[in-house]
């Protein structure tokens, strides 16, 4: 495999950690003001992220900056290409950030449920944003013959692309849910999965229409045929398995199997962009790919090395973490947030 | 107004205010270590209510410097394509690599120590903040080994126009690295030394509660402060000499010399016309300048109209000139901002050493508007940096100008950098009221907040 593979699977893994993690965040951060009657609820339910958030974010740092470093053209032409969501994702997220930091720092109602609500519309939106922008890379934008964007903000606000960004959104949220199911304990934790059992039906039925109309309005079947459609199809079986132990109450393989499902669709979405990194509406000769949007390989060598050794390190100590805050949070424990 | 020069005015505005917040992080970090390390080593529960009292105020800046982190990240895609285009192979290195060793490392282990009081072992969660520290001033040195080829370009060859690395080793032993580094180091001690005096002054003065935490962060504090300053006044000078052997615009620039000079002048005020490249009026100390170039009275130092001349022939026609008022007051304020600093440093060693600072209150209400001095050097050090490359925005290689993005218009970018400079706005308020609340509570206070 050459280095321009590797790397366009490695930005594929940093995405997936990216919304595997950030995923359930997004919809812890959703479900807070409707979950949390009181305070105290919502200091357990922000405090059951409370030590991970942080961390998982940095996911899309890397996930950037890697794009950044191995494939300079496509971090170029999508960032800005998409301004103006971006910009809404930016703002998102510098005010669900300090949202976390500052709501237990004084106690006046007001400023905490203004708080409370930052984070929820600092979590819903880039939760949509991401589905949105994702959608387009597969589906294709106007780029030019010199890798320029030459679309507007309302190119990206298609049908297909909607649908994906709802799919994220809600299913970003059940996944949140399942996360507060199994991290938190009494009556936020019991809300939790009545939420999820509510919120499974609406992002099974997004989930497969994305998938199912993604593969022909963005002409992955006349490019490939059949044969990945396994990837699409073991993540809504992931989906449905969800589903199914949902009813049984067993809420730790339904959270893994939530996981599967956004693992497997950034998959599916990978799988029908290679060797593409951003299609080109205009022509596909245009289209930014592993080569035309690429690094020296002087570049990826080194980036190599230095993945191969960072990148385990990370996952161990980011796993340390879960370990050490493994235990359900609750009224008993003690709050920072 | 084009999409330009309002891109322009976004990222300056952006990234100063990311830098109001990081030098303190960088800082204080390590100063919390110490302060724990203290705690584990003698038991003494004052030491860990100064790491918790402390900690709190650091955790408040610590998420501002975070979420404005981000967009600087995202900026060089969304305004400065062009840029990332002819750079990213060797800028998005730098820029990968912080993220994956030491931002990763800094956010997650910050994350434990701060819910992890009750978790982990005395050692460990003290263990935990040392890697916080070393985490975060080790992304600074990724940072600024990015920010450092902007300003002397190395290891690279020019291929179909864009730069390609060809020497990962002298991208991090660059020169500019080596100076600018330590430079930036020392200016998070500086910072945090003197945030810990201020707060600290305000409840000596005031004589409330938790006298002995406070006395014990004083000192801590001036110490760190009085090695800082010491530090950057060295740095600084080192640096200078540096800027003039690969850089002499900018230094030029800073010191308003218009025509070489041997032996060259120092200005200590000048009023410039701009125009006319011309003091209006000025007063300046014979030979000073070539000394603090060469160490030695003597020996030529070039001038603003000399280097024009020279730069038109290398690089073709055009205005190789920054802002010269902006430089030259810039340096200036970071230069007088350092030397009060290292001065107030001195004075409260001295009051220490003769154990009567607290008998001092003049002393102890000075440090507290004194908590500007670092912001304003800070603020200033990166103007000169900056404001004095241009109109380069990779020195000799890519002009500000041609790296902007082609796709955006200034409409979208004039929402932007209203919708940032609002927010910003707002979001600097309540962190001013936070900190203020916060510190003026004192130790004993929050913990009786938080039970």
């Amino acid at each position: 495999m050459d280095l321009n593979t590797l790397w366009f699977i490695l930005i594929g893994v940093l995405f997936t950690g990216f919304f595997f993690l950030e995923g359930f965040d997004y919809g812890v951060g959703i479900l807070l003001p409707w979950l949390g009657k009181q305070d105290l609820e919502r200091r357990i339910i922000a405090n059951s992220i409370g030590p991970f958030w942080d961390g998982n974010e940095v996911w899309l740092i890397t996930a950037g900056g890697a794009s950044f470093a191995a494939f300079p053209h496509f971090y170029a032409t999508l960032f800005s290409g998409f301004y103006l969501p971006l910009l809404l994702v930016l703002l998102a997220l510098i005010v669900r950030g300090v949202a976390f930091e500052f709501r237990g720092k004084d106690s006046h109602p007001a400023w905490r449920s203004t708080w409370d609500w930052m984070i929820f519309v600092g979590s819903a939106l880039p939760a949509l944003l991401w589905g949105v922008a994702m959608a387009n890379l597969l589906l294709g934008v106007p780029i030019d013959a010199s890798k320029t964007y030459v679309g507007g903000f309302f190119n990206l606000l298609n049908p297909w692309a909607l649908v994906c960004g709802l799919t994220t959104l809600v299913g970003f949220t059940l996944h949140g849910a399942l996360f507060l199911r199994l991290k938190t304990s009494g009556a936020v934790s019991e809300r939790a999965e009545a939420a999820a059992r509510m919120l499974w039906l609406p992002a099974i039925v997004l989930l497969v229409v994305a998938l199912f109309a993604g593969y022909f309005v963005t002409g992955v079947f006349s490019r490939l045929g059949a044969v990945p459609i396994l990837v699409p199809v073991l993540a809504g079986a992931a989906g449905l398995a969800a589903g199914w132990f949902l009813r049984r109450g067993r809420a730790g393989p339904a959270f893994a199997m939530t996981g599967a499902t956004i693992a497997l669709s950034t998959a599916a979405l990978f799988v029908g962009l290679f060797p593409r990194l951003m299609v080109s509406s205009l022509n596909p000769e245009w289209s930014l790919t592993i080569t035309n949007a690429s690094s020296s390989p002087y570049t990826l060598r080194t980036m190599t090395i230095v993945a191969v050794i960072f990148v385990p390190l990370v996952l161990l100590y980011q796993a340390w973490s879960y370990y050490v805050f493994r235990e359900r949070v609750g009224r008993e424990s003690s709050l920072k947030y | 107004m084009n999409e330009l020069l309002l891109s322009r005015w976004q990222f300056a505005i952006t990234s100063t205010y990311h830098f109001l917040f990081v030098p303190l992080t960088l800082g204080l970090s390590i100063l919390l270590a110490i302060m724990e390390t203290l705690y584990v080593r003698t038991g003494n529960e004052t030491y860990k209510q100064m790491t918790r009292f402390w900690g709190k105020l650091f955790l408040i800046n610590f998420a501002m410097g975070v979420v404005t982190g981000i967009v600087l990240e995202f900026q060089f895609g969304m305004n400065w394509s062009e840029y990332a285009r002819f750079m990213g192979d060797i800028f998005g290195v730098p820029l990968a690599i912080e993220a994956l060793t030491s931002f990763f490392l800094e956010s997650t282990f910050l994350g434990i120590w701060i819910f992890g009081w009750d978790r982990l072992s005395k050692s460990l969660h003290a263990a935990t903040m040392w890697v916080v520290a070393i985490g975060g001033n080790l992304s600074a040195l990724w940072i600024l080994a990015a920010n450092s080829f902007m300003q002397q370009p190395v290891g690279y060859v020019l291929n179909q126009g864009r730069v390609e690395l060809t020497d990962f080793g002298a991208l991090v032993t660059n020169g500019n690295l080596l100076v600018q580094y330590p430079h930036v180091l020392a200016s998070g001690i500086v910072t945090a030394g003197f945030f810990v005096l201020a707060v600290s002054a305000y409840h000596l003065l005031r004589k409330g509660r938790d006298l002995e935490l406070f006395r014990r962060s004083f000192r801590g504090g001036l110490v760190y402060a009085l090695v800082g300053t010491l530090a950057i006044v060295a740095v600084g000078h080192l640096q200078g000499q540096h800027m003039i052997r690969v850089q002499p615009m900018k230094m030029a620039a800073a010191e308003a010399l218009w025509n070489s000079e041997d032996p060259a002048a120092f200005s200590v005020f000048s009023l410039i016309d701009e125009t006319q490249k011309r003091d209006v009026f000025a007063i300046r100390i014979p030979a000073v300048l070539s000394f603090l170039a060469h160490n030695y009275f003597g020996g030529m130092v070039q001038g603003i109209n000399n280097l024009q001349t020279d730069y038109e022939k290398q690089y073709g026609p055009g205005n190789y000139v920054p802002s010269v008022a902006v430089n030259y007051w810039s340096f200036r304020l970071m230069v007088g901002a350092g030397f009060l600093m290292l001065l107030l440093a001195v004075v409260g060693m001295v009051l220490v050493v003769q154990k009567r600072v607290e008998q001092v209150p003049w002393y102890l209400k000075i440090l507290m508007p004194a908590l500007a001095l670092p912001y304003l050097a800070n603020t200033t050090g990166w103007m000169l940096t900056e404001m004095g490359r241009q109109p380069w925005i990779v020195f000799g290689l890519q002009k500000t100008a041609d790296a902007v993005s082609r796709s955006i218009t200034p409409g979208m970018v004039l929402v932007s950098l209203i919708a940032f400079t609002l927010v910003y706005g707002a979001l600097m308020a309540v962190d001013v009221y936070l900190l203020v609340k916060t510190a003026r509570r004192g130790a004993s206070g929050l913990e009786e907040a938080a039970a």
